[in-house]
């Protein structure tokens, strides 16, 4: 609740109107790109778009170093990362709940199980299975089928189990980074910080040959049925955004270390930049647990 | 404090004032009302008459869909927005909106977004014509190219709408004056609040299954493809987990609306406060485990049938609770009849039609007989259009003299208001009869037996679309001029808004008002 005596009111922006013209440009672009066009709109939108992000947080860390935002302001800021990030809970959760309803009931039923069981008649053959190697498309059609199952599976107890580490580790150091910067020692925040980083970047590049692997071994594909649809659907949007909370976390680092930024009370970027991460950190349980293990 | 808006056309692009922002949600939601009219009209047009006459069925479809689509996110979702943003600080005591800057950029997204979403109508292959809850494989295997652009324009309304709903969270969480404790807010919110974390929680979920389509069309995935292992049935489960809350979007904040309304009326103070503010909770709890209502006759199991049929019974009862209060509200007050209370009278009447109908939607046995139906149109045209866009039109009548220092035209409004009404029951009171005798809806032809209801409706549409015209002019008229509206407007009204003077100055509050 506001306890201030009188009121911030902010000036006139030129941020937002470019902002929106970048992200048209980025959604016509890319909508204009995926159906054949030329993919400069969405790039000319992506620079746009970049350039707005750049000088609007230029914008709000000036702000916030002259001393204009308010106590209550900065709770806006907390209430708004807060809130973001549960927005994007809800958008992993629309593909957990996907998977879980073609586990529990698609495959059973197209199979011939349980209630709906009658589907199966439409694909006689086909089995239910999970990983799905056979498809209902190859069950029927053989050979000539268009939608062909992946021939092997990740196993969870390598690469996804390293990568299970690397981001608990991470999460910890993150944590333990911020410990260093509340308590000012500023020189243990930035390795502890550092060392965040790169482990992102460690699990960025053992997702990447994960993919690889997948792609050049295993038939496991985007294209290989429901298997490969929810396996990189899921992995890849959260691949998306351990990329995004590196960089997130980069940039807190270069703002350490070169301009010197965050005080011990003072340092919402880093802290909104550190939950995101932890929230990347959930959902990657979430996928070990119900895409690996339990996939395979 | 004293530095105003800037002249000409940068105040409106640059503004991070939440009365400009507000006013310009609210010109573009009518703007869109109006298109997404015309659409209906052109429906309506070609259903006049048995055979087709007008349109072909393909355009037909193209009609159908994007006035569904425009009505709901260009619409009646914008329109509640801007009443937030007007409304949401001064209610509250606040200086503005918490986050001014995202408060401009959510706008200013819709205008470029429905620019997308219309300009589909102009290409190859013409506009998305798969219905505006876009089933798949109709909407992905059988859409038409322009649906990758349908696609990116749900993307960033749905941006856009996440931005707003975070800005209008953290300012009711956060920006109340002192005193200003939550179960003092006024329903209207009260209620929004409610709706922000609606939106919040299920616009993500909209952009991941435009997501799934966008990849089953153009990657390769199986989502919605049985042959690749995955089900059509999924997308409907997914779009309604997103859908059945939407509804909920576009209903909670008239609820808030109406409860603002009919104590200034009834010169009573709002019966059962505390209770409306639970069952508007109830009701945004409930509407995550009905969704499943939508689907009854698609094939699930008979435990899913029941469980999604009795969860949605539930609805009925803290949407009777509200009934109850506003008609307790009313009872032994002193009544006037000022054109928002028209309008609220009417909601309350009407759009407890569209609940009962909804009940009876809801008997998964019965809705056999119901589903896809033009029963189903009589339904949600009975709780949208006398709920939410009587509620839009009851709270501008409302609060225009506070926007403009100006008394609209009470003559006007009434005028509008019985065209509106009657238009709208000669519209969609007999599209029940059609229903139950088995027209479908989205069919451009029908058997020569409907014909008599099907002129009626049409001749209702038209009515209808008159009275907006009347509205427009009214509305128009009062923000170029006319009687002087005094700072309390009304009849001692209760609320922070009506203490500060009319017109509201630009910015509202520069300290905390105090809170009795």
């Amino acid at each position: 609740m506001a306890s201030e005596s009188s009121y911030y009111v902010p000036e006139q922006s030129k941020l937002p109107i470019f902002a929106t013209l970048g992200l048209f440009m980025i959604a016509f672009g890319a909508a204009n790109w995926i159906t054949g066009g030329s993919s400069y709109i969405f790039f000319t939108g992506a620079l746009t778009m970049s350039a707005v992000l750049w000088f609007w947080f230029a914008a709000v860390i000036k702000e916030n170093m002259a001393g204009l935002n308010s106590a209550q302001l900065k709770r806006s800021y907390v209430w708004g990362m807060g809130w973001f990030i549960f927005s994007e809970v809800m958008f992993f959760a629309a593909f957990f709940g996907a998977l879980y309803y073609i586990r529990n009931f698609t495959v059973p039923w197209l199979g011939g199980e349980g209630d709906r069981g009658i589907s199966n008649m439409l694909w006689e053959g086909f089995e239910s299975s999970w990983p799905l190697y056979v498809t209902p498309d190859a069950a029927v059609h053989g050979e000539t089928a268009k939608v062909m199952g992946p021939k092997d599976v990740i196993d969870p107890w390598h690469l996804p189990l390293w990568n299970t580490m690397i981001l608990l580790t991470s999460s910890i150091t993150v944590h333990f980074a911020h410990v260093f910067l509340k308590k000012n020692q500023r020189k243990n925040f930035n390795i502890l910080l550092a060392l965040t980083v790169a482990l992102g970047g460690m699990f960025i590049f053992l997702q990447a040959k994960e993919y690889y692997e997948a792609y050049q071994h295993l038939g496991l594909t985007l294209e290989s049925g429901i298997y490969g649809t929810t396996f990189f659907m899921l992995t890849g949007f959260h691949g998306a955004h351990v990329t995004l909370g590196t960089i997130m976390l980069l940039i807190m680092l270069l703002r350490s270390v070169i301009a010197n930024h965050f005080k011990p009370d003072d340092h919402f970027g880093f802290e909104a930049a550190s939950w995101y991460w932890h929230f990347v950190d959930v959902v990657w349980v979430g996928l070990f647990i119900f895409v690996y293990v339990l996939g395979a | 404090m004293a530095h105003g808006p800037q002249p000409g056309l940068k105040r409106w692009l640059y503004t991070t004032n939440h009365k400009d922002i507000g006013s310009m949600y609210l010109w573009f939601s009518f703007a869109m009302f109006l298109l997404g009219g015309c659409m209906a009209l052109v429906i309506r047009a070609e259903l006049f008459e048995p055979g087709l006459q007008i349109v072909q069925p393909e355009f037909f479809n193209q009609m159908t869909t994007m006035h569904g689509l425009i009505m709901v996110f260009g619409a009646v979702m914008p329109a509640f927005v801007g009443l937030a943003n007007w409304m949401l600080p001064m209610m509250i005591g606040a200086p503005d909106m918490a986050l001014p800057r995202m408060n401009n950029w959510s706008f200013w997204i819709l205008p470029f977004a429905f620019a997308m979403l219309a300009s589909t109508l102009f290409m190859e292959g013409g506009a998305p014509n798969f219905g505006w809850t876009f089933y798949a494989p109709l909407s992905t295997e059988y859409a038409p190219p322009s649906v990758t652009f349908f696609i990116f324009a749900i993307h960033i309304m749905g941006a856009s709408s996440i931005m707003g709903a975070i800005n209008i969270i953290a300012t009711i969480l956060n920006m109340r004056a002192p005193g200003m404790t939550l179960m003092k807010m006024p329903l209207f919110v009260w209620t929004w609040l409610i709706t922000a974390y609606l939106l919040i929680a299920v616009m993500p979920v909209l952009a991941g299954v435009v997501t799934m389509m966008l990849m089953d069309i153009h990657f390769g995935t199986s989502f919605f493809s049985a042959a690749g292992g995955g089900d059509p049935v999924l997308f409907q489960h997914v779009f309604w987990f997103f859908g059945h809350p939407e509804v909920y979007i576009m209903i909670l904040p008239a609820f808030g609306i109406i409860s603002a309304i009919i104590p200034t009326f009834a010169r009573k103070p709002l019966f059962g406060y505390s209770s409306m503010v639970y069952a508007t909770a109830a009701i945004a709890f409930l509407s995550f485990i009905v969704w499943a209502h939508h689907m009854f006759t698609v094939g699930m199991p008979i435990a899913g049938e029941l469980f999604f049929m009795y969860a949605t019974m539930l609805i009925a009862v803290p949407t009777g609770v509200k009934i109850f209060n506003w008609v307790s509200t009313m009872f032994r007050g002193s009544m006037t009849f000022e054109t928002p209370m028209l309008f609220a009278i009417a909601f309350i009447i009407l759009f407890a039609i569209g609940g009962f109908s909804g009940l009876m939607l809801a008997i998964a046995p019965a809705d056999f007989q119901y589903h896809d139906t033009y029963f189903v149109v009589a339904h949600f045209h009975y709780v949208l259009v006398p709920g939410a866009i009587f509620s839009i039109t009851a709270g501008v009548y409302y609060w225009l003299p506070k926007w403009t220092g100006n008394m609209y035209s009470e003559v006007m409004g009434k005028v509008h208001f019985w065209l509106a009404f009657i238009g709208l029951n000669v519209t969609f009171f007999p599209m029940h009869f059609v229903g139950l005798a088995g027209m479908p809806r989205r069919i451009p032809d029908y058997a020569l037996q409907f014909a008599d209801f099907n002129q009626i409706s049409s001749i209702g549409a038209f009515l209808f679309g008159a009275a907006q015209i009347v509205f427009l002019f009214n509305v128009v008229r009062t923000v170029m001029g006319g009687k002087k509206a005094s700072d309390e407007v009304w009849d001692n009204p209760e609320g922070l808004e009506w203490t500060v003077p009319s017109p509201a100055p630009y910015h509202t509050f520069s300290t905390p008002p105090v809170i009795r």
